[in-house]
């Protein structure tokens, strides 16, 4: 070993060489800053454990394995509860904002508004959802268990359904509620798990899920809502513009839409 | 060893992890389009940071040397989960907002690079004064970067419009938000800029 190296104590810079720098090219500290590292020789014998040795290393690596995933046990479980109850509120003031209510106590609301938990059949006609509340609307969609919630406010029956979908870094999810007639937007929510803020993200917005209300979402037997690249809105009765500078999040949403509104068009034509 | 005083004084200004160390960047791009979530990713790395280096400081002499990085990784990505649970059982709507991040700051190169280049040596007293002062440093970078992008972006501070909506092209006015100010590259730019001018009132960081 020709080189001696120099470590940097206020950055941690190595430097290689015979002596240290005059200046530390990194942080900018002066020479006596540096200190040597003792290089091939060996550090003085400790007292007690040799930390080095395989033995100490497999002991320690396990030892703090099972530690760790005690401590990381012990927190998950004695939490769960609490977590599962904020997921169950937080799904319920989501399907609320669909409806354009904001309440302070969501179980209460929720009650007070929403009469039903559907589920489609096949033929369009509704039966009552037997299960719990669920907080997972992708998997039950995929499970083909196409979830219908009617609500009621002041006096007027909304549909609500549930909706998920990719954005451009993953998952999208909302809640579309439409008037009695089962065509019109009465009110949407959307949100994300990961959409850039201040583009992407736009879409949980409240001036972006404005833009949905009053639009038509059937006509003719087919699904015509639709979301186009910001500014292309053509037909005001139907389209939407996106959101300018994440085209790609927009289309996601577009295509939620028309894939999960696809599937309950049997509900949605059905008179 | 340089006084507790230093410690967290340097890393703010003259150490600056992010425009001298050139640590964090991926995060201080992904995060500073809006201030909001810059100030909470600012806080939340920096109490992460000063967490992690008092734990690796308190154990720095019993860990092996051959799997150090993994013994801190483990530190970080514990303390980082056991704090997400937390907040999703107490403060549920915070972890919601902050989801995004917390993957962000166990990957964040200040807390590894802390970890390996101070804890590791120093006592925990030091380390939590380091730990805070390489965080506030991020944040204030973040912060920075954030501000610009905001201001000029959408026009706003904090979600609150302070361009007057009038002065906008579509009501009349003059005035149209600049579309790159919200792209991840300003960011970058932006952040030359703010090395430019640190460089420029730091002569000893100048290279020759």
């Amino acid at each position: 070993m020709a080189a001696k190296k120099f470590k940097c104590t206020i950055c941690g810079y190595v430097h290689e060489g015979d002596q240290a720098p005059d200046k530390c090219p990194v942080c900018g500290a002066p020479k006596d800053a540096f200190e040597e590292i003792a290089e091939g020789v060996q550090a003085p014998a400790k007292k007690g454990l040799n930390t080095n040795s395989n033995v100490y290393t497999i002991i320690y690596a396990a030892v703090m394995v099972i530690i760790v995933a005690f401590l990381l046990v012990f927190v998950s479980s004695s939490l769960k509860e609490r977590q599962n109850n904020n997921v169950i509120q937080d799904t319920k003031s989501q399907i609320l904002a669909s409806l354009n209510l904001a309440p302070a106590d969501v179980a209460s609301a929720y009650n007070d508004y929403i009469q039903m938990d559907w589920l489609m059949k096949e033929d369009g006609t509704l039966v009552k959802n037997e299960n719990t509340f669920s907080t997972s609307y992708k998997s039950e969609f995929n499970a083909g268990r196409l979830h219908i919630f009617q609500a009621d406010v002041d006096g007027a029956t909304k549909y609500i359904i549930p909706m998920n979908g990719l954005g451009l870094w993953g998952a999208i999810w909302g809640y579309i509620a439409l008037d009695a007639d089962k065509s019109t937007v009465y009110g949407v929510y959307f949100s994300h798990a990961s959409e850039t803020p201040g583009l992407g993200g736009e879409i949980a917005t409240e001036y972006f899920q404005k833009r949905f209300a009053g639009k038509t979402v059937v006509k003719d037997g087919q699904i015509v809502l639709n979301v186009t690249k910001y500014g292309t809105a053509k037909d005001a009765s139907c389209q939407v513009d996106g959101v300018s500078g994440a085209t790609i999040t927009s289309k996601g949403v577009n295509s939620m839409i028309s894939t999960v509104l696809e599937s309950y068009k049997p509900f949605l034509l059905s008179k | 060893m340089a006084k507790n005083n230093e410690v967290i004084k340097t890393p703010v200004w003259l150490n600056n992890p992010v425009v001298v160390q050139i640590l964090g960047i991926c995060s201080a791009l992904a995060v500073t389009a809006k201030l909001k979530p810059a100030i909470v990713m600012g806080l939340s790395v920096t109490i992460i940071t000063a967490l992690s280096n008092v734990v690796i400081s308190l154990l720095r002499k019993t860990i092996p040397n051959r799997i150090r990085i993994i013994v801190q990784l483990v530190v970080v990505a514990a303390l980082v989960t056991i704090v997400s649970e937390i907040l999703k059982a107490f403060a549920y709507d915070v972890s919601v907002q902050l989801s995004v991040y917390i993957g962000l700051i166990i990957t964040n190169c200040i807390l590894m690079g802390r970890l390996e280049a101070f804890a590791m040596q120093n006592t925990p007293w030091a380390s939590l004064l380091d730990g805070i002062g390489n965080g506030l440093g991020y944040a204030m970078i973040l912060i920075i970067v954030a501000f610009v992008r905001e201001l000029f972006g959408s026009g706003a501070l904090l979600g609150f419009q302070i361009i007057p909506q009038s002065w906008y092209v579509t009501n009349g006015g003059w005035y149209l938000n600049n579309g790159l100010m919200i792209m991840p590259p300003m960011a970058l730019i932006l952040v030359g800029c703010i090395i430019w001018v640190h460089r420029a009132k730091n002569e000893e960081l100048q290279e020759k």
